[in-house]
């Protein structure tokens, strides 16, 4: 079964390597995510997102440096942190400087260090790490390094502001903390764990687990525990497939409270949430979509629904990254090298189209943006998700949240 | 303690679900000498089957149109892909079931796209059928052990009760003395396959709007179910039934309690160490039953080949 499993990875490599091995000319774009297996929608819907992003705001305005088009090429990594390496060496052999990825920070804290070590060692081609989606807080803390840039906001900045939320609500007594089983769950927990503590400390957490990543067929035994412990909200930062598992079956098993969670839109999942969800999913995240902020971002997602009839622009973030990164190639007036762009990178002040502005702090590469509460329902929204009438609806703001949130990083540069 | 008898609930759902696979999975085994690899892919085409018929239909139709659909592509696949294969022997078929069950996954995502699909319980079951202090019994969990008991009980009068049953069993120890008896063996094979994964596509049809539908979902039960036709032993049914109710019951259970590894081992009389954070043990101190839940039946299945090579209810070839 391992061997087999080896020799169908080996023949997909090599048709990754030979399908595309042309095109010289475009700055080189590599898309590090699951693009198969039980996290496959939300690796391709991300890949999807990066590929109008670079065409939209970069390529049908002229490209960059007076006429270079970004090129996005999509990696499978099977969400595995071994063979993402596998295919960052493939991606820096064929030349790409700048390597996307999001899904899972095991991953991310993988690709990370080793982005690190090549660059130690081959200064002729270094690479940037662009991170859209991965937020353990360690990658812009303990492990951070200069080639890192992490465009979305991390766990603890994203708990901050559900605590807000949470801290607000004087109905709620009783909290329940439950997640996948790895660095991102973990530190979510932690992160809960702290502002509650810090902001109520009236409130009682009355359950705090993990369970496998991926691979949870059930979750009634999780949600029957979470039933019977009486509590007031769910807060979890679940994704992908243990999300809408998770979910589903805590409101089909009698749950009617808020559920505080990072990623439960887009990807199927607010078309499969459907009704049973509306008032109980409640997501926190940058960029708002509804109300749309602004015509430019009204156009915006007319434009990739135009392209993606079935798609969704559910991470705003990754037009910031392709935006922001445009903005520091031209100003750096090079794509080759990468220093350059990340010192022009360092510090950007960014105007989104998704509404205020993005700043990515100098001293940990850690971008500082509005974070929103978004609510699942069907009033009130233009642009819904996965072609049904439910989608997610802006319910409160922080505006540059946890700007001054601490860091231990210690970069060094180069 | 009200809480045992909805994890008990619970865990029969789970189990019965799973028996479904394996019935299917078992017989296909101990007919053929192969185990299919394919399987849950089978299930995973009686959700999207059901799912698009739904559409059009509604659930009903596509609980009865979709495991057919299924079955006969199955036994499409025994006709005209395996039995030519067979004559190779049974690495080829292995390799040939399992090529078949990646291109199931390619095909489907190609079809219907790497989403979820907005697959749900019918509304006339989306009700609350009983429940036991605050904890809900949805009516379509009742259902779904309805319509595996149903299965099940058919299946084994079937199998030991009429003469077909009788054939289908005399043709899976001895098929040349049956061929020689005037029956048309390779039929019955091909009956067998379609069967077994029409089965898979009951399954897949009734699990699909709980568990998620996604082409992930195969991947996701693939290979429990071979763990459960080991640990019930290979080709027998009712091993297949009770090796399905004890994994589901104890994956509910060591998921619904949170049993942490210091106590278990405390009770056996390990004394907990004094400095946990230099401790090389430290992650397997901390151990809880949830965490680990999910590897419990693999735990299990090892035990079992150790100590009952053949299966709980297997009979020992050779």
């Amino acid at each position: 079964m391992k061997n087999i499993t080896k020799l169908g990875a080996v023949s997909a490599l090599s048709l990754i390597i030979g399908a595309s091995a042309a095109f010289a000319e475009n700055i080189k774009i590599a898309f590090i995510d699951p693009l198969s297996g039980p996290f496959a929608s939300t690796g391709t819907n991300g890949l999807h997102q990066f590929e109008f992003a670079a065409d939209y705001m970069v390529n049908q305005n002229g490209g960059v440096l007076g006429g270079t088009n970004f090129e996005v090429l999509g990696f499978d990594n099977k969400i595995s942190p071994k063979e993402s390496l596998i295919q960052l060496q493939v991606a820096i052999d064929q030349g790409v400087r700048f390597i996307v990825q999001g899904n899972s920070s095991g991953v991310a804290n993988a690709l990370t260090e080793a982005v690190d070590k090549h660059n130690r060692r081959n200064p002729d081609s270094r690479v940037l790490f662009l991170n859209y989606a991965a937020v353990d807080p360690a990658l812009t803390n303990d492990k951070c390094n200069f080639w890192h840039f992490r465009f979305d906001a991390h766990a603890d900045m994203k708990m901050d502001a559900v605590t807000d939320s949470i801290a607000e609500d004087t109905s709620i007594k009783n909290v329940y903390l439950i997640g996948q089983d790895y660095s991102f769950g973990k530190a979510v927990a932690a992160a809960a764990n702290k502002y509650i503590g810090e902001k109520r400390p009236d409130i009682t957490i009355v359950g705090d687990e993990l369970h496998p990543i991926g691979k949870v067929k059930d979750f009634t035994p999780y949600s029957r525990k979470i039933v019977n412990a009486e509590t007031d909200a769910v807060i979890t930062g679940n994704w992908g497939a243990d999300m809408l598992g998770l979910g589903k079956s805590i409101i089909e098993n009698g749950y009617t409270g808020p559920i505080y969670t990072y990623y439960a839109a887009g990807s199927g999942i607010t078309a499969a949430f459907g009704d049973s969800g509306k008032g109980i999913v409640r997501l926190v995240g940058e960029g708002q979509v509804n109300p749309p902020p602004s015509d430019e971002a009204a156009a915006y997602y007319t434009a990739f629904k135009a392209k993606y009839p079935d798609g969704n622009v559910d991470q705003t973030r990754i037009s910031n990254t392709i935006g922001m990164l445009a903005q520091a190639i031209e100003a750096a007036g090079t794509a080759d090298d990468v220093v350059a762009v990340a010192n022009a990178l360092e510090g950007m002040e960014y105007d989104t189209i998704w509404g205020g502005k993005v700043m990515m702090r100098p001293n940990d590469h850690q971008a500082i943006q509005d974070l929103h509460i978004f609510e699942h329902t069907n009033e009130g929204i233009d642009f819904p998700y996965d072609n049904s009438e439910y989608g997610v609806r802006v319910i409160k703001t922080i505006e540059m949240a946890s700007a001054d949130i601490e860091t231990t990083c210690e970069m060094k540069r180069p | 303690m009200d809480l045992i008898l909805v994890n008990l609930i619970d865990g029969l759902v789970t189990g019965l679900l799973l028996f479904m696979l394996s019935a299917g999975l078992t017989l296909i085994f101990s007919m053929m000498g192969v185990l299919n690899f394919a399987h849950a892919s089978f299930y995973m085409l009686g959700a999207y089957f059901a799912y698009s018929i739904s559409l059009a239909l509604g659930f009903w139709m596509g609980l009865l149109i979709a495991p057919l659909i299924v079955g006969v592509a199955g036994a499409m696949v025994e006709r005209y892909g395996l039995r030519r294969v067979h004559q190779y022997g049974h690495v080829p078929e292995l390799i040939f079931t399992f090529g078949l069950a990646l291109l199931i996954e390619e095909l489907v995502q190609f079809i219907w796209g790497k989403n979820q699909m907005p697959y749900d319980v019918p509304d006339i079951l989306n009700f609350t059928a009983f429940a036991i202090s605050g904890n809900s019994i949805p009516a379509y969990k009742i259902f779904m052990i309805f319509i595996s008991v149903a299965i099940f009980i058919g299946l084994l009068y079937v199998l030991t009760k009429t003469r077909v049953g009788m054939i289908i069993q005399a043709a899976l120890s001895y098929p040349r003395t049956v061929e020689a008896l005037g029956h048309n063996v390779p039929l019955i094979f091909m009956g067998v396959f379609g069967v077994g994964t029409a089965l898979a596509g009951v399954a897949g049809v009734i699990a699909g709007p709980v568990l998620g539908t996604f082409p992930g979902m195969a991947f996701v039960l693939g290979s429990i179910v071979f763990v459960t036709i080991v640990i019930g032993g290979l080709g027998s049914l009712w091993g297949a039934l009770v090796a399905s109710l004890l994994i589901g019951w104890i994956t509910t259970f060591a998921k619904s309690y949170n049993i942490e590894m210091e106590n278990v081992l405390n009770a056996i009389g390990i004394a907990t160490p004094e400095n946990m954070d230099e401790n090389m043990f430290r992650d397997f101190w901390s151990l809880t039953s949830p965490q680990i839940a999910d590897i419990l039946p693999y735990i299990l299945m090892v035990l079992i080949l150790i100590f009952r090579p053949a299966g709980l209810f297997g009979k020992r070839t050779q």
